[in-house]
């Protein structure tokens, strides 16, 4: 091996350990955008109405007089919280941007959404783990929720209140 | 209007195995450039067993690979090609150390020594191994939080282990190692794993209370004092470590572990505070107690005042950095022999020697993004116990990185700790590998998309009619 050859290989070792440092860091950082890529891409709608992922035209979110104001966590770590029914939907689950945030091994990221739907409340179940219960009944299907019956997600309890 | 709409939203998660594959290959080259380098320089020509390791190497890299697109699609693609590179670094090195001891043999007419390079090398595929074992048998990490006290035990045992009379063995002053028969083994690698998990599942479920305050002063909150009592037993069963073990390392990486977790699980910077003074008052006292620490640290404030007896490891570890300078002698090149225990603790300084400041900066950084995907992998995990065994996994190896590096380039007084991955050592290395799989499961259970959307959306029970 001559002189200069080696010269050349210590050098270009060097490089490549550092290309390689350099390729690593730049998979990194488009990991580090991976997450931008995991929020939902497409707002698929279930039924007729699939080509309009929020529904603009659902009708006018109006409540009617004694419709209820407030959702109401009666049991669980919770207890006590509430939280007031405006026209936004109502996202439950232990994902932090959801609108009730559980700490609870039971509860799904994702747990359950409730969204007004022609004056009426209806809860849906996100696809969670341990499911979404009404009253002992597991839900299958979105149903709406009245004041008086019990809404079950995990440990939680809610209730409407008006 | 015949059904209403609900929004399902639908998630797209890359599983980016491809990618691994990619980062494996390269790491794979690159790696084997290194090591026919030494060959080139050191022998002329490459030697005939060098295109057996590496292709080893390769079907050991494809296992390892193999089982993260079938146990583990969603986990961190970065990791094992970063630790294999890290792997094979340290194979390359003892391949290195390997030819020079077989030249000094030649030249004094001795026989040469048996390389040690086929022994890490089977240690090597072993932890590939465990690594595939323990993504087939942990399906959720999750588990692993119902041996919280199981761990702690075992981690325990392992940890006094060589102190037990007839099977414990003191070498180079550090009663470290178990051996049995021909086999000797370092249990506080494996201990710092199982401590780990216990770590995790004890923080877990104590976290609130911990993160309880009482007194506030000079504007950090303090917890109550009966809080206290988890880190104070963690404090003294490192100090017992050092006492009966005679181990600075392992003694303060389990402390420092304990202290960093308590942080990240309860985010109350008084803890850092109070493991801080806790750390100090526990390294004065050992001081003035202990004749070893005080050797230990006399030698890092001056290593060059006994050159040639107590500091000659750290002077000459000093040596080989200068003589490497900023670009290295280049591998195969140097003289990186001449340190002691260049193939185990001092590895850093021999490949300061022959890479230079710019290739020991590279690895560094290459140890920092094993870290960094840890970390990263504790902020996206989802439930406590996972955040926290990731995280806790990631610091040891930081921790670990720091006191030996640190140690050997005389930035702290030098502990005998592995350097992980790169160290000749089987049980680091095979601990090391574990850990990675332990954290490539949590980052798994992480990145993967938790609800399986497309089943829901055909799912004709959404409809509603009205």
């Amino acid at each position: 091996m001559s002189e200069l050859m080696l010269t050349l290989l210590r050098l270009g070792f060097l490089a490549v350990l550092w290309a390689l440092v350099i390729i690593t860091v730049l998979v990194l950082r488009r990991d580090l955008r991976a997450p931008r890529d995991a929020r939902p891409l497409v707002a698929v709608t279930v039924g007729a109405g699939a080509s309009r992922p929020f529904a603009p035209d659902r009708p006018k979110k109006k409540q009617a007089k004694n419709s209820p104001r407030t959702l109401i966590v009666v049991e669980g770590p919770l207890n006590g919280t509430v939280i007031p029914l405006g026209a936004a939907d109502i996202t439950i689950g232990r994902a932090p941007d959801s609108t009730l945030v559980l700490d609870d091994d039971y509860a799904s990221n994702n747990h359950a959404r409730i969204s007004l739907v022609d004056g009426a409340w209806i809860v849906q179940d996100m696809g969670s783990t341990n499911g979404t219960w009404i009253d002992k009944t597991r839900l299958t299907a979105p149903i709406a929720l009245t004041p008086g019956r019990q809404l079950k997600v995990g440990r939680t309890v809610l209730e409407l209140r008006r | 209007m015949s059904s209403s709409a609900i929004p399902v939203p639908r998630y797209r998660q890359p599983t980016r195995r491809t990618t691994e594959l990619g980062l494996c290959v390269l790491a794979l080259l690159i790696g084997s450039a290194g090591y026919i380098q030494v060959d080139l320089a050191v022998l002329g020509s490459i030697a005939s067993d060098t295109m057996p390791v590496l292709c080893a190497l390769a079907a050991l890299l494809l296992l390892a690979h193999s089982a993260t697109r079938w146990l583990a699609p969603y986990s961190d693609p970065i990791l094992v090609p970063t630790v294999a590179v890290l792997n094979i670094m340290g194979l390359t090195m003892i391949h290195r150390l390997d030819l020079a001891e077989a030249q000094r043999a030649a030249r004094n007419g001795d026989i040469a020594p048996s390389p040690d390079v086929y022994t890490q090398l089977t240690w090597t595929a072993l932890g590939i191994v465990l690594f595939c074992a323990v993504l087939f048998v942990i399906r959720d990490h999750r588990g692993l939080q119902r041996y919280t006290y199981t761990a702690m035990f075992a981690g325990l045992v392992l940890l006094l282990l060589p102190l037990v009379p007839g099977i414990g063995a003191t070498i180079n002053g550090a009663t470290l190692w178990v051996r049995l028969g021909p086999l000797s083994f370092q249990p506080g690698e494996l201990a710092k794993i199982l401590l780990t998990i216990f770590f995790a599942g004890y923080l877990t479920v104590t976290r609130d209370s911990l993160a309880l305050v009482r007194t506030k002063v000079l504007g950090i909150e303090f917890p109550r004092g009966r809080d206290l009592g988890p880190l104070v037993v963690a404090w003294f069963i490192s100090l017992g470590v050092l006492v009966f073990e005679r181990d600075l390392g392992t003694s303060l990486l389990f402390f420092g572990l304990f202290v960093s977790l308590l942080y990240v699980a309860t985010q109350r910077r008084s803890w850092l505070v109070i493991g801080t003074v806790l750390f100090l008052s526990g390294a004065a006292l050992s001081y003035l107690a202990f004749g070893h620490v005080r050797l230990r640290v006399n030698i890092w404030l001056d290593p060059f005042a006994d050159e040639s007896d107590t500091g000659y490891q750290i002077a000459q570890s000093i040596y080989g950095f200068a003589s490497g300078g900023m670009f290295g002698s280049g591998l195969g090149q140097g003289y990186p022999q001449l340190v002691p225990y260049a193939k185990s603790d001092f590895i850093m300084a021999a490949m300061g020697e022959e890479l230079g400041l710019v290739g020991v900066m590279a690895l560094l950084l290459l140890y920092g993004v094993v870290v960094e995907r840890g970390l990263r992998t504790a902020v996206a995990c989802r439930d406590v116990f996972g955040s926290l065994l990731a995280a806790g996994l990631s610091i040891v190896i930081a921790l670990q990185v720091f006191i030996v590096v640190g140690g050997v380039s005389r930035l702290i007084p030098l502990t005998g700790l592995t350097t992980p991955f790169l160290s000749q050592g089987g049980s680091s290395l095979i601990a090391n590998w574990i850990a990675i799989g332990l954290i490539m499961r949590v980052s798994d259970t992480a990145r993967r998309p938790d609800i399986d959307v497309v089943a829901l959306q055909e799912a004709p029970t959404q409809v509603v009619r009205r």
